[in-house]
């Protein structure tokens, strides 16, 4: 008999404010898998703001909100690369002087997966199924997803699989789309620039849908996307994608 | 605020504009960063066991760093002993009377000098120009921006923001070149120019990649020869080398070359690899009569105590700054410091103060990509985050109290729910201040109509039981 694995969902600040369609993509896609899902309703944000901008002492009471929270659970699962990076890879440094804590928020953080990385590397899924109606789609790859979580070609190998051609890939998928959480007021001109390069590229593959594992990246690019009147462009976690291919008389 | 030689900073946003108005800066940007991180991959692609290499070097460096000041003492006995003089200077006035007054004690007029970032640091050209030494910059890059009257805008590449025909120009004005000279011609007229400056210099002046402790060898980098010539024609060479740069053992150096000469230009060595261990001995027929070593401190002692130490590990190849997104769309003035990109937004407030350069840390999308080039794993991100910290002290108050309503379930769902009821209504945001600045290239988000997740999942649950 296989024991039923179980996932916490983290919904990440994103998702509840504005991208709930991709969490309740990642509920549905992990209980299709046979996974049992919860959502601890008492967790809020992960503390990446403080982080980011120098904050780490009002990061801390997040880190340990978050770890107090999910503590308990078998395996985290978030659709944001950035913010399963800033938990796996960023909470051990804040409590540097307090080794117990760190250990503690370690341990909180390996259990803690990004979405892609959860069905690659714990279910072990090689193959999904082929998507009925694929629409052109491409992939930004994010940084925090390459540099962060060191995830590389997992994404961009599921949507090959579910989309056939209709997968296209995006030149210069490495790069950063400029967006870098405070960088984003604070450079707004560089920001731009770097966010018309991404879009450039994304026009290139004459996709109408963009991918990625982080919506932070997305909320920029859709953004930016709107601005320049590139309002055919649809934004989508990669879970709703498998969402679709998973249920095709809804699409 | 301490002085500084840059006092006259604009910010880091003006020049940034500045740049980004400048369509063929940016065409000269793009190709050559291109171009070197290209041959970069490359290199690292086929050097069997680079991963590695870069941990044994960071280990090497690590250790270097961890007595600084013992091994810069090892290398000025041992350069001594070979015949050179040493001068330990604390800082940049400390250098300039050093070297104006090794210039006046042999009467020279005119120096010739091979790259260095270190002198940049100290502004070394201005203060022999006042004590009436004529410098010529002899690598091509310097000779170019020299001619220009600019400064350098990239530590390994310092031309890298002109392009062909604007040199050509320049050349046609200054030197008197034909227009419109190809590359090869280019080069040719600089060498006939610069060959008369090194066969008449009274001193030859250079930095340094690498000093040996055990053995007071200065190990020099080049590709155009001049760095070889600067320290065998002038009868008198002056290295300027910060302490940073001493390293343990000779053995050590064909591994630290080989990091620095791939992640630099992709090259698996360098055209030119020059060692110096004292001046011209009794019986040689090469070298200078003297050999004069500044050993600069600049902060760099300071630095190694403190969190910030691996940035003295930096071996100068400018990788992160062809990988950085920030400057490769800006280019290197815009930071007004010599060093520029992600190296820079951090060891320049380390140098010269953060109240200095309080807007460099935040010239970063914490990308990583400089981290992930970096030939010695200096972790460039945490470092920005770290001095972030500094500058965001004003903040603090208002930080700790986001911190405390984000730490509080109802509080934060309450915010939430603000949020999307204010993105729906864009006259609750108005247009100043955060919203002015997001929305210069971007509409704001707007929540789509659909119920929450957390609504959904509570009637999920509902229906469920």
């Amino acid at each position: 008999m296989t024991t039923t694995r179980r996932v916490s969902l983290f919904l990440t600040c994103a998702a509840d404010a504005l991208y709930p369609s991709a969490a309740k993509a990642c509920v549905e896609v992990l209980e299709a898998l046979g996974v049992r899902v919860d959502f601890p309703e008492e967790q809020t944000c992960c503390g990446q703001p403080w982080i980011n901008t120098g904050h780490p002492e009002e990061a801390r009471r997040l880190a340990l909100r978050f770890a107090e929270v999910f503590e308990g659970a078998e395996a985290i699962v978030a659709p944001s690369a950035s913010c399963v990076d800033t938990i796996r890879n960023g909470y051990a440094g804040l409590f540097e002087a307090d080794p117990a804590v760190a250990s503690r928020v370690r341990a909180v953080g390996e259990r803690t997966f990004e979405f892609a990385e959860y069905l690659h590397r714990v279910l072990g899924v090689r193959e999904l199924p082929a998507h009925p109606r694929p629409a052109r789609t491409t992939y930004h790859s994010t940084c925090r997803t390459l540099r962060g979580i060191g995830l590389r070609g997992v994404a961009e190998g599921y949507l090959a699989q579910m989309l056939g051609e209709a997968f296209v890939r995006l030149p210069d998928s490495d790069t950063c789309c400029g967006f870098g959480g405070s960088f984003s007021v604070k450079m707004p001109e560089i920001s731009g620039r770097l966010l018309q390069d991404k879009l450039r590229a994304v026009q290139a593959t004459e996709a109408s849908v963009v991918t990625s594992l982080d919506l932070s990246c997305l909320t920029h690019l859709s953004g930016g996307a709107r601005r320049a009147g590139l309002d055919h462009l649809r934004f989508r976690h990669l879970a709703e994608v498998v969402a679709q291919a998973l249920r095709p008389e809804s699409t | 605020v301490k002085p500084t030689p840059h006092n006259l900073r604009r910010s880091f946003r003006a020049g940034a504009r500045d740049a980004l108005s400048d369509a063929r800066l940016g065409a000269a940007l793009r190709k050559t960063t291109d171009l070197l991180l290209d041959k970069r991959a490359a290199a690292a692609e086929a050097c069997a066991g680079f991963g590695e290499l870069r941990d044994w070097g960071r280990a090497r460096k690590w250790e270097a760093s961890g007595r600084l000041v013992k091994l810069a003492r090892e290398f000025a006995g041992r350069v001594e002993a070979a015949g050179g003089r040493v001068h330990f200077a604390r800082d940049a006035t400390d250098v300039a009377e050093v070297v104006t007054r090794i210039a006046r004690d042999r009467g020279a007029r005119t120096a010739v000098k091979a790259k260095s970032m270190t002198a940049e640091e100290v502004e070394l050209n201005d203060a022999l120009e006042a004590a009436g030494t004529e410098v010529t910059e002899t690598d091509l890059g310097e000779f170019i921006i020299q001619l220009a009257g600019e400064k350098p805008s990239h530590i390994m590449a310092p031309a890298i923001h002109r392009d062909r025909s604007q040199v050509g120009e320049l050349f046609h004005r200054t030197l008197g070149t034909e227009p419109g000279l190809d590359v090869e011609s280019l080069v040719a007229a600089a060498r006939a120019a610069l060959r008369k400056r090194f066969l008449a210099a009274d001193l030859g002046i250079t930095g340094a990649n690498f000093a040996v402790a055990e053995t007071g060898t200065l190990v020099l980098v080049t590709n155009e020869g001049n760095g070889r010539m600067a320290t065998t024609l002038p009868p008198v060479h002056i290295a300027l080398v910060g302490i940073d740069k001493v390293i343990p053992r000779l053995s050590d150096v064909p591994g630290l070359l080989a990091l620095l000469t791939r992640s630099a230009s992709g090259q698996a060595i360098s055209t030119y690899v020059t060692l110096v261990t004292g001046p011209r001995r009794a019986g040689e027929e090469e070298g200078p009569e003297e050999l004069h070593v500044v050993l600069l401190d600049n902060g760099r002692s300071r630095i190694a105590e403190g969190p910030f130490r691996e940035m003295l590990h930096c071996l100068h190849c400018g990788a992160c700054l062809n990988h950085c997104p920030v400057y490769r769309a800006v280019g290197g003035h815009a930071y007004e410091s010599p060093y520029p990109g992600p190296m820079g937004d951090v060891l320049s407030p380390l140098l010269w103060g953060i109240e200095a350069f309080p807007d460099l840390p935040d010239a970063c999308t914490l990308c990583g990509r400089c981290q992930e080039a970096c030939p010695v794993r200096i972790p460039l991100p945490a470092f920005h985050r770290e001095l972030r910290r500094l500058t965001a002290r004003p903040q603090r108050r208002v930080a700790r109290l986001l911190a405390a309503a984000a730490s509080s379930p109802a509080l934060y769902r309450l915010g939430i729910g603000f949020v999307r009821r204010a993105l729906r209504r864009p006259a609750w945001i108005g247009g100043r201040g955060f919203a002015a600045s997001w929305g210069s290239c971007r509409e704001l988000p707007c929540p789509a109509a659909e119920p929450s997740f957390r609504a959904w999942w509570k009637g999920r649950k509902g229906s469920s039981r």
